[in-house]
């Protein structure tokens, strides 16, 4: 053996007999769960530098992909900008019409359990010229059935009335309109009277004497007697109330979201309606609609 | 090669023995039959390890260290392969190796002619054979082999006293000097 001193060789030799007898043993060992000994020394002996080496090439080649191999790194970025931009869009877009599904659902929802009122749901084209008067077009007309005083609600409650009826348009005059109007009475005193607009986005109640306990929050629904709306569609919710001469002034915040309207649907009779209340107002969970005397004031149906 | 000679000329004459020609192959041999023969017949004959006492011999004899590791594995390995299945080959072919170097390296440093040295040493090399056997077990095969028993001291004695009268017999192989 070369470069081995002689006095050494019978000691590497018994080293290198040894070892391959023990080598020899493993080939024959069987481990239960790890195969034969052999295999388990090899995988062991091995899989240190394999793991060293994997981490190596991972490490090298993230190197070089991070600050080297960057030519087309500009372009991919702009071309990941424009992706990004046009899936905002299409998020948006999605989320609009997610809006509009959930919307139709609550119409379809309301016109279902209402099946014994006549009405059409119409869509929202237009609306006011002017910021004078608060009104709006919807994209049904007289071919629809539509004419003029015919009441338009929501699902969350009033809209207000047809002022105008034309062939495949019409256009409704929003509760919030200065000259508008409905019968309306509070859900918990039942002591009615009609709330108008102002032009403002609050509506007003009018003819509450001040000798009458109202409460702030207190909602207020549709009377019935405007012959108009349905007893028991919701109006609004006391806002805020003053005492005044000779009556309260109390400001009513709108149940339908008249700044946003998108859908609506018309009452598509001009005879007074008869609808029971957990049929005609779903959202209503105030007492039952029990018959009272009329206590409504003079001037209680909507003005022209 | 001269039949004899010193290889300590300035301190110790120690001799390397020469066998007649086919000697250790038969030895070796009949020493394994002998251990898988003996046995089956005399069950108290299963004290005995022959190819152990073969190596030590043949080591102390022969004195060369290479010659005598390679002799302790083939008699092992043999050893092995006539122990069955239950025995993996290599056990003893690894302790019977690394006896046949410790003789081989211990013989040529003492005069091991003298049967008390003979005795000795066969004690000391059984109790290492078992060692390495016992450590093999442990650490290759998984099995819990204890270190010692009593039946090993036994076995120890037993194989000296053996050792003693059977390298007599041995002695009678070597060429003459």
């Amino acid at each position: 053996m070369v470069g081995i001193p002689s006095r050494h060789r019978s000691l590497f030799l018994l080293g290198g007999v040894v070892l391959l007898q023990v080598l020899l043993l493993a080939v024959q060992i069987k481990r239960d769960s790890q195969g034969r000994l052999i295999r388990v020394w090899t995988v062991g002996a091995v899989s240190p530098f394999e793991r060293v080496g994997a981490h190596g090439i991972s490490d090298i080649r993230e190197i070089w992909d991070h600050y080297f191999a960057l030519q087309n790194t500009s372009r991919e970025n702009e071309e990941l900008k424009h992706e990004n931009d046009a899936l905002k869009l299409q998020i948006t877009q999605l989320q609009g019409k997610a809006a509009e599904a959930d919307r139709l659902a609550a119409l379809l929802k309301f016109r279902q359990t209402n099946v014994n009122v006549p009405m059409v749901s119409a869509r929202v084209i237009g609306g006011s010229a002017d910021s004078a008067s608060q009104t709006i077009y919807l994209d049904r007309g007289e071919r629809d059935g539509i004419r003029r005083n015919m009441g338009v609600i929501t699902p969350d409650g009033v809209v207000g009335k047809i002022i105008e009826s034309y062939r495949d348009t019409s256009q409704v005059l929003l509760l919030t309109d200065k000259d508008s109007g409905v019968g309306a009475m509070l859900v918990d005193s039942r002591i009615q009277s009609p709330v108008g607009g102002t032009g403002d986005p609050l509506l007003v109640m009018k003819y509450i004497p001040n000798d009458d306990a109202v409460n702030s929050g207190e909602r207020v629904v549709t009377s019935g007697m405007d012959r108009i709306f349905p007893r028991d569609l919701p109006v609004g919710v006391i806002a805020d109330i003053k005492p005044g001469n000779p009556f309260k002034q109390i400001h009513v915040r709108p149940a339908a979201n008249l700044q946003r309207l998108e859908e609506v649907f018309v009452l598509l009779s001009l005879k007074p309606l008869e609808t029971k209340q957990d049929s005609v107002a779903p959202n209503a969970d105030g007492p039952a609609a029990a018959p009272t005397a009329s206590t409504e004031k003079p001037g209680s149906s909507e003005k022209p | 090669m001269n039949d004899a000679f010193d290889i300590r000329s300035s301190e110790l004459h120690i001799e390397v023995h020469k066998f007649r020609a086919g000697a250790i192959v038969l030895a070796a041999a009949f020493a394994l039959v002998l251990q898988a023969f003996l046995p089956i017949y005399f069950p108290k004959a299963g004290i005995l390890d022959l190819p152990l006492l073969i190596t030590i011999y043949f080591g102390l004899s022969r004195r060369n260290p290479s010659t005598g590791l390679l002799l302790g594995m083939t008699i092992g390995i043999l050893q092995d392969s006539l122990s069955g299945p239950t025995v993996p080959l290599g056990l003893y072919g690894i302790a019977k190796t690394v006896i046949g170097y410790l003789a081989s390296s211990i013989g040529a440093r003492l005069d091991t002619e003298h049967p008390a040295a003979r005795f000795a040493l066969t004690i000391a090399f059984y109790a290492v054979h078992q060692g390495i056997v016992a450590l093999t077990q442990r650490v290759l095969l998984s099995q819990p082999e204890r270190w010692f028993t009593l039946h090993l001291g036994a076995a120890a004695l037993v194989n000296a006293f053996v050792a003693v009268f059977l390298f007599m017999l041995l002695d009678r192989l070597r060429k003459p000097s």
